[in-house]
């Protein structure tokens, strides 16, 4: 863990500017009544974006405002390694260290850090830059970046050499602004140069937009008008056997799906549905959760009965193909 | 032959954002299409549908997805329940979740509502690092235009009332852990929790919640779309899927690329990023799923599959499909030091054995890096490792001592060749005292 201080040298006092109270607002609002304690981060963030740093007196104001203890606010101020306890540059200069970064070179631009800046955490003498090491800011694929905050926001400079990196730090000391995102050709994180993937028009030629039937659905389309009842989960067991399943199977000879008994529960002790051939303890859960508990109850299935059922497992014929209801008697018999 | 993923079985088609990440652009990527007829299925059916899907937790542990939703109370009590989805993408190596919320925010928040529903979840809350400012305002505006198409919100046209809100953090890698996630949403340091209570049962604010890594939640719509039978016919079996893999390090053309779960790492680097930089022959060690797994050196990389299992098998792990590539020139002493001083710089301060151990690991490790250092300290540095390892309230304590016992096991030769090249040049005998 790393021990942080607040600075020696305070300021008198500190009072969120007009623009600062909208957003104050914005993110209070996004928490109930009673948990507003949610917002410090944000709220110590807000602080830090107008004042560059996070002051004692903007964590006391904080904590008034949430109703915490000081030390609450003081705590997650230190803990927090993106809060600046001390004043920084105009434009503060987050060098990415960690592993990925600095296999790609992060050293050669901790090194251009301070032959154009100085020594980590001290601000450069005409006020304007400053910089620190911090660990993985999550553009592994762009490695070595850096995230340099200004008054402007804060923003990831990605792909960096030597040369780009210390181009984009002269440019920032004669006050010029900098496009940020990757210094090569690259536009985001995909391989430079020709592209391996998500290359098929037809990925976006609005053909996905067209109106679909998911692939699973049971039951049917709901009749319009119907509010969907997201307490009442629907379990196979509850759906009215539809009189027409658009999944016909080869049982299905006769063309008509009826619904085999069901039971609400086990008589007794389930029987155990795995040891007929092809099911597992998946299929069993979901012969269960349809109602079938037991051997008889398969035993009896007809040709309709073994359609209905087809129709709502994933491998269709199985039924037949194993052999169910043949073993069904037997096992059932055995009893 | 490997079957690599075609470009119509990819989920994130805009992972590149080469195209409009609003909502009209989104939609004609489909995005938003039969939402309503899955919310109509009801909340039973999504879950069944992703748990027959196997999708596992992407977020590095690899938990079902759809069991861990079963395990939320089915009926809302007194208190209401949430989702909670982790954007807090800090593992070292791991750059995939910053490109959905970037560019694909929509398949997130409509994932964010179909896996809400089905948990019985009127609000979500999004939990964004820090560090992502452009991306926090991109997944803003996103959720702005949702509610102003009435795909969310109150009376909104899915049927089911839901908010999301956007929260974000400050710079604490602990926050992707999921407990300590809650702390810091809740205003406190992010220190996790003991579990049980799990957060299923006791969760954000005292409710129970569910928390789920992004690319976890974003998947889901889509695999409700294709169905499950097309997710699970990618991967081997437990290992479905389609994944997005994060390549960084020495490779040609570093990228984040959207595969089928179970390709081989070489056909993975060799088709995506370019190949390893110098050839295949030039690869030294891969960390193939994020710092916190332990790396593979060469002759394993060769042949390995990219699943949890296959990982699983030579002791590392597919954690956030994160791969680092490391080829011959790279000092993977100074490498693996650099991840302890990760560790040990994110370390929370909780519980005694990281907090101490994994500074006590770095300083050794830099010693060992120059080469000062002994023999029986390789030993004692591993011992130590074991005692952080299993020992902590979270498991940082495990990801903090798994890189260094993945450098030992594979890479021990290297540190004694340092250890014997300094001694050779200072005769001096060295204290067995490794910590000061």
């Amino acid at each position: 863990m790393s021990a942080r201080r607040l600075a020696q040298a305070q300021p008198e006092s500190f009072s969120f500017s007009k623009e600062s109270e909208k957003l104050v607002t914005f993110w209070m609002n996004k928490y109930p009544d009673g948990k507003k304690a949610s917002a410090v981060i944000p709220m110590l963030w807000i602080a830090q974006k107008q004042e560059g740093w996070v002051s004692e007196p903007a964590i006391m104001e904080i904590a008034g405002r949430l109703n915490m203890p000081r030390i609450r606010v003081y705590e997650v101020a230190t803990f927090y390694t993106q809060f600046n306890l001390a004043p920084v540059g105009e434009h503060f200069i987050q060098v990415c260290g960690t592993t990925p970064c600095w296999l790609r070179g992060a050293g050669d631009i901790k090194k251009v850090c301070e032959s154009k800046i100085g020594p980590k955490g001290r601000v450069s003498n005409n006020g304007k830059l400053s910089w620190n090491e911090v660990e993985c800011l999550g553009a592994c694929a762009n490695a070595p970046m850096v995230q340099i905050s200004n008054a402007d926001g804060d923003f990831y400079y990605e792909d960096l050499t030597e040369e780009s990196f210390g181009g984009i730090l002269d440019k920032l000391n004669a006050g010029e602004k900098v496009e940020p995102g990757p210094q090569s050709a690259r536009h985001a994180s995909e391989p430079a140069g020709e592209l391996t993937s998500l290359t098929d028009a037809a990925l976006y030629d609005g053909s996905k937009a067209k109106t679909i039937k998911l692939p699973n659905a049971v039951g049917g389309t709901k009749p319009k008008g119907t509010k969907p009842k997201p307490a009442a989960p629907k379990t196979p067991a509850k759906v009215k056997a539809a009189p027409k399943a658009k999944q016909t199977s080869k049982a299905a000879a006769s063309g008509a799906e009826k619904e085999p008994m069901l039971l609400k529960k086990a008589k007794g002790k389930a029987d155990d549905l795995k040891r007929l051939s092809g099911v597992g303890p998946k299929l069993e859960t979901l012969l269960n959760s349809m109602g079938i508990y037991h051997f008889s109850q398969i035993a009896e299935w007809g040709a309709d009965e073994i359609a209905w059922v087809d129709a709502r497992l994933k491998f269709k014929g199985r039924i037949e193909r194993e052999g169910w209801v043949a073993q069904a008697k037997t096992l059932a018999g055995g009893q | 032959m490997v079957q690599l993923l075609q470009d119509k079985d990819r989920i994130f088609t805009n992972l590149y954002g080469r195209h409009d990440w609003r909502l009209e652009g989104a939609k004609q990527r489909g995005a938003w299409n039969g939402t309503k007829d899955m919310i109509d299925q009801g909340g039973d059916w999504i879950i069944e549908q992703i748990k027959a899907s196997g999708l596992r937790g992407r977020g590095g542990a690899g938990f079902p997805t759809g069991l861990k939703w079963s395990f939320m109370p089915k009926e809302v009590g007194a208190r209401p329940h949430y989702l909670v989805v982790n954007a807090d993408e800090s593992e070292p190596g791991t750059c995939k979740d910053r490109e959905m919320m970037r560019h694909d925010p929509h398949l997130l928040i409509e994932g964010c509502l179909i896996a809400s529903f089905s948990m019985k979840a009127h609000a979500c809350y999004i939990y964004i690092r820090g560090e992502y400012v452009l991306e926090r305002e991109r997944l803003e505006a996103a959720i702005k235009e949702a509610y102003e198409a009435k795909l969310i919100g109150k009376n909104n046209i899915h049927g089911w009332d839901f908010d999301v809100y956007v929260h974000h953090g400050a710079g604490a890698y602990i926050c992707g852990e999921e407990t300590a996630l809650l702390e810091s949403l809740e205003g406190k340091k992010g220190q996790p929790r003991l579990k049980p209570p799990f957060p299923a049962n006791a969760g954000l604010y005292g409710c129970p919640t569910t928390v789920n890594n992004v690319e976890s939640i974003a998947v889901a719509p889509t695999i409700l779309r294709r169905g499950a039978e097309w997710f699970a016919g990618f991967g081997r079996k437990g290992n479905h899927g389609t994944k997005v893999f994060s390549i960084s390090g020495h490779v040609n053309r570093p990228c984040n690329v959207e595969e089928a779960m179970s390709i081989p790492l070489k056909t993975l680097i060799e088709t995506h990023a370019g190949g390893v930089i110098g050839g295949w022959d030039n690869l030294k060690a891969v960390i193939p799923g994020g710092s916190s797994v332990r790396c593979i050196p060469a002759d394993i990389c060769h042949d390995v599959l990219m699943d949890f299992d296959a990982l699983m098998e030579h002791k590392s792990g597919l954690g956030t499909a994160a791969v680092i590539v490391m080829d011959k020139s790279t000092d993977i002493i100074r490498a693996i030091a650099r991840l302890a001083y990760f560790y040990k710089h994110e370390s929370c301060g909780q519980c005694t054995p990281c907090r101490e151990g994994t500074g006590w690991m770095w300083r050794v490790l830099e010693r060992m890096a120059v080469g000062e250092s002994s023999t029986e300290e390789i030993d004692m540095l591993l011992e130590v490792a074991s005692q952080v390892e299993g020992h902590t309230i979270c498991a940082l304590g495990d990801a903090a001592a798994w890189p260094v016992q993945g450098l030992i096991r594979h890479f021990r030769h290297e540190i004694e060749d340092r250890i014997a090249t300094y001694r050779s040049s200072h005769p001096v005998a060295v204290s067995n005292v490794a910590a000061e």
